[in-house]
């Protein structure tokens, strides 16, 4: 299974799915991006007027990361820890992750690489899970965009049922 | 936790290529016969049936009365509450990366200029 372009997310294994997206800036830019606190608050910031409370991030082996959200008005809130077991600077990052509450099912591994590409940055981003059920949890966000085409006639259906 | 729960059943149901098609068809055509739905897919009812479980188990399907036909109803409420979540989710993303890309040009702009000096 793959979904998007630029953004793909493919599913290589039973328990994997594999995130790609290329960036036209080199790798150690966008390595930085994802371990400085200043930088990671200036665009993993959630949907818009959405908020980033808390963002720490130790970028060691050993290190431990943090990233809560808000929504607006109280609407809702998402936080995830994450403990980094190994990490090569501007190459490669291997932790654990999870989000609070349950949201995304058990610890799962998170793996980020960042290979020149061209000019540019490849970065696969692997998330491996506990099980085939976990891991197909998760994918199955990705059938978003396929399930578009069925909004308007869902949104009938929603006006029709709310009368 | 049962909020959850319920999505987790919801997901479970939505992983399958087969019953994300039924819903999408039931969602364009509205309430429809095993026999009519089984026709597409080139897949025999009982394997169909046996798809329709789980989506009526997830609470995304129900089944008519009408002892000969029991057409398959779509279920919107569910599936509306976990593709909104799909959606954000999915959105989130695909902002995220958006503004990276922003980040990225404007690091990029510094260093040129860095570069120049």
């Amino acid at each position: 299974m793959q979904f998007g372009d630029p953004l793909s997310v493919t599913t290589t294994s039973d328990t994997q799915i594999v995130i790609t997206r290329s960036f036209v800036a080199p790798p150690h830019l966008v390595y930085a991006c994802y371990t400085q606190p200043s930088l990671i608050r200036r665009w993993l910031t959630g949907p818009d007027g959405w908020t980033m409370p808390v963002c720490t991030y130790d970028a060691r082996i050993g290190g431990a990361y943090r990233f809560e959200w808000q929504g607006p008005d109280g609407e809702g809130s998402l936080a995830v820890s994450g403990d980094i077991n190994q990490i090569e600077a501007i190459r490669y990052i291997d932790s654990q992750e999870v989000f609070d509450g349950g949201v995304m099912g058990p610890a799962y591994r998170a793996e980020l690489a960042f290979a020149q590409e061209g000019q540019g940055t490849k970065l696969v981003n692997t998330l491996t899970y506990t099980s085939l059920a976990h891991r197909d949890m998760v994918a199955s966000t990705g059938m978003a965009d396929g399930m578009e085409m069925s909004f308007q006639s869902l949104d009938r259906l929603l006006a029709e049922a709310q009368g | 936790m049962i909020e959850t729960t319920r999505l987790d059943a919801t997901f479970h149901a939505l992983s399958d290529p087969t019953r994300r098609a039924i819903l999408t068809r039931l969602a364009a055509e509205g309430d429809i016969t095993v026999m009519d739905l089984a026709e597409p897919f080139d897949m025999s009812q009982p394997a169909i049936s046996k798809h329709l479980k789980v989506l009526e188990k997830a609470g995304l399907v129900s089944r008519g009365r009408d002892a000969q036909r029991r057409p398959v109803h779509l279920e919107a409420q569910p599936l509306a509450e976990a593709t909104g979540w799909l959606i954000e989710y999915r959105n989130f993303w695909q902002a995220q990366f958006g503004r990276l890309d922003d980040l990225l040009g404007e690091l990029q702009r510094l260093e040129a200029a860095a570069g120049k000096n």
